[in-house]
């Protein structure tokens, strides 16, 4: 898929993702934003993964630890033919597969997530496997950058550069927003990028949104052989709607019929002018 | 049953799980054991030396140990989490909950050192609370071997389970309980000894106690039933509704709390299939911990022969005066 491929699937997907929030009156709107661009770049790009090989045990892995970010998910899931896109019209109703955070019910997710400071553990042991069976598939897990004050996540960063799991790679949705505002007001997380290569990690900071530098960056890993590589991907909750960017209150904010009009409207404009 | 249940000493359970381990992992390489600075403590040395790639150290991490086991699950491995069963099961119970019972990985969590077998190190290294919690987690067995014959055959067994598993291990040498004749099944009980006056259904170390008592009790003519209830999740409900309407009392053992364990899971039964029968729930109650090893925390507490001989006559006491008017005992014919 072309850059410019990529780039329009972007906006398309956004678009879908805010009918289903507004359809479902729920959702974790600015960070399935934020991280959309991401999961664009890895299932269009980079996962050897598909509806018809997901069951194949050298299968890429995608683990999203920062699950309430699932509606993108599920919105490029079904782009990518893993169900039927109609089936998201069910999501949060009573009794439908489509939760709230992921769910192994939903064919293409890996693992039940949404509690924070999980994925990462998960993706050491399925990284872990590999290596014992010498297997060549990579483990992508994405974690939120305010789920980094899970301790958990810490035990599982020294575990991977213990084991030098070089086929695990940990992509960091540096939003810098969390539920309650700024992550460096909350529980500063900085100096990142320092402390990750203080835990034995290779880091490598990108454009979250520039789907061909992260393109590269998730095609390159391991960034160094024996290291397990952590991408500090620098996004903007709320991206491609200008009143919902960088403002906390639309962590999980739904928006009303006129933001709704007003989004879609702004998400044409810039379809159109990448199309034209 | 065999007439010499109790009688001879065995190994600790942990020895037991350790080397059945290492003759499953050298059958088939997809056998992991995941340690947390636990090795040792597990029994494991041998193992690690034995089968070293198939030994996976996390370090004093429970809660990067329940994760890691789940993804190694996930990719096809059987995965033993071996660790304290104290830490492993407080300290990780959200990865217990979300990575391995939610999501439906068959990883088998050893929780060894269980219940009080740390003694006066405290009620930090204590899993009192284990049971219960893991009780209300939905898709997990919880299995409690009694005696070596029960642990080689829970691990046996939890190797081939497609559904999560938590076994629990002690540290000292037990009491064989089963004769050649016995069959372990996950959620069947093993009768020990039969009778009719008095029933016991223990699980794990307190089996052994309350086969003391029971033959205590019989040397007072007094006729006891000495249930292993070694599967406390799914419970073997038939065993325990015939233990409650063949024998006059029932009293049971555990090694936890009084609260969430096998005795409430036992009201729970009888209440819900309609039987009343004198009942009494011996485990550890709801105050700070007395200091001493497993086996004086077990006599302070009464899980021993002449606590839980007591427990059972005052019991049989209160029944006789009351003419056992108060015992109502009726299995509806609708109950399920």
């Amino acid at each position: 898929m072309t850059d410019l491929e990529l780039k329009t699937k972007s906006i398309q997907y956004r678009k879908k993702l805010l009918a289903c929030i507004k359809r479902a009156g729920a959702g974790h709107t600015g960070g399935d934003l934020s991280c959309l661009d991401i999961l664009n770049v890895l299932y269009n790009r980079i996962l050897n993964v598909s509806p018809e090989t997901f069951d194949d045990p050298g299968r890429d892995r995608y683990i999203q630890s920062k699950g309430h970010s699932v509606e993108a998910l599920y919105v490029v899931l079904a782009d990518k033919g893993f169900f039927p896109e109609s089936d998201l019209e069910t999501l949060c109703r009573y009794g439908s597969p489509y939760v709230g955070h992921p769910t192994r019910k939903i064919r293409g997710i890996e693992q039940n997530t949404g509690a924070l400071g999980h994925g990462l553990a998960f993706g050491v042991g399925v990284a872990l496997a590999a290596k014992m069976d010498n297997a060549a598939y990579r483990v992508y897990t994405l974690l939120g950058d305010g789920e980094l004050a899970e301790g958990s996540n810490w035990e599982s960063m020294m575990a991977a550069a213990h084991y030098r799991l070089d086929n695990l790679i940990a992509i960091i949705d540096r939003n810098t927003l969390q539920i309650t505002g700024p992550t460096e007001d909350v529980c500063g997380l900085e100096p990142l990028g320092q402390k990750l290569e203080a835990f034995g990690w290779s880091v490598v900071a990108v454009d979250g949104h520039d789907v061909a530098a992260l393109g590269r960056v998730f095609g390159g890993p391991p960034l160094e052989v024996g290291k397990p590589s952590a991408v500090i991907a620098r996004t903007i909750k709320g991206k491609g709607v200008s009143f919902m960017e960088n403002d906390p209150k639309w962590h999980h904010h739904v928006p009303d019929d006129e933001q709704y009009e007003q989004a879609q409207r702004e998400l044409d404009t810039l379809l159109a002018e990448i199309t034209s | 049953m065999s007439v010499e249940a109790g009688r001879e000493l065995g190994r600790a359970n942990l020895e037991v799980f350790s080397e059945t381990l290492l003759s499953l992992a050298r059958r088939d390489r997809n056998v992991i054991a995941v340690t947390s600075d636990s090795r040792g403590s597990g029994k494991l040395a041998s193992f690690a030396a034995a089968v070293p790639d198939q030994l996976v150290e996390v370090g004093i991490a429970e809660q990067n140990l329940v994760g890691v086991v789940a993804g190694l699950a996930s990719a096809g491995k059987i995965v033993f989490a071996v660790s304290p069963a104290s830490f492993l099961t407080a300290r990780a119970l959200e990865q217990i909950k979300n990575d391995v019972c939610y999501s439906d990985r068959p990883v088998k969590l050893i929780g060894i050192s269980a219940g009080v077998s740390y003694g006066a190190l405290g009620s930090t290294h204590h899993s009192t609370h284990d049971l219960a919690a893991l009780r209300a987690l939905d898709n997990i067995a919880i299995i409690v071997p009694a005696d070596n014959f029960e642990a080689a055959e829970a691990i046996k067994t939890a190797a081939g389970m497609s559904h999560p598993v938590y076994i629990r291990f002690g540290k000292r040498p037990l009491y064989h309980l089963h004769g050649p004749a016995a069959r372990f099944e996950p959620g069947k009980a093993l009768l020990v000894r039969d009778g009719a006056d008095v029933a016991f259904i223990a699980t794990g170390e307190t089996v052994h106690p309350a086969l003391m008592a029971a033959e205590q009790l019989q040397n007072e003519g007094l006729s006891c039933r000495a249930v292993s209830m070694h599967t406390v999740k799914p419970l073997d409900v038939d065993a325990i509704v015939s233990a409650a309407t063949d024998c006059r009392v029932l009293v049971t053992v555990e090694e936890h709390s009084i609260f969430g364990g096998l005795g409430e899971a036992c009201a729970a039964v009888l209440m819900q299939a309609g039987i009343r029968v004198p009942f009494k729930i011996v485990g550890f109650p709801d105050e700070y911990m007395v200091t001493g090893s497993q086996l004086e925390i077990f006599d302070h507490y009464g899980i021993c022969a002449k606590g839980l001989a007591q427990t059972a006559r005052a019991l049989l006491a209160a029944d006789a005066r009351e003419g056992g008017t108060h015992r109502f005992r009726q299995r509806r014919a609708t109950q399920s």
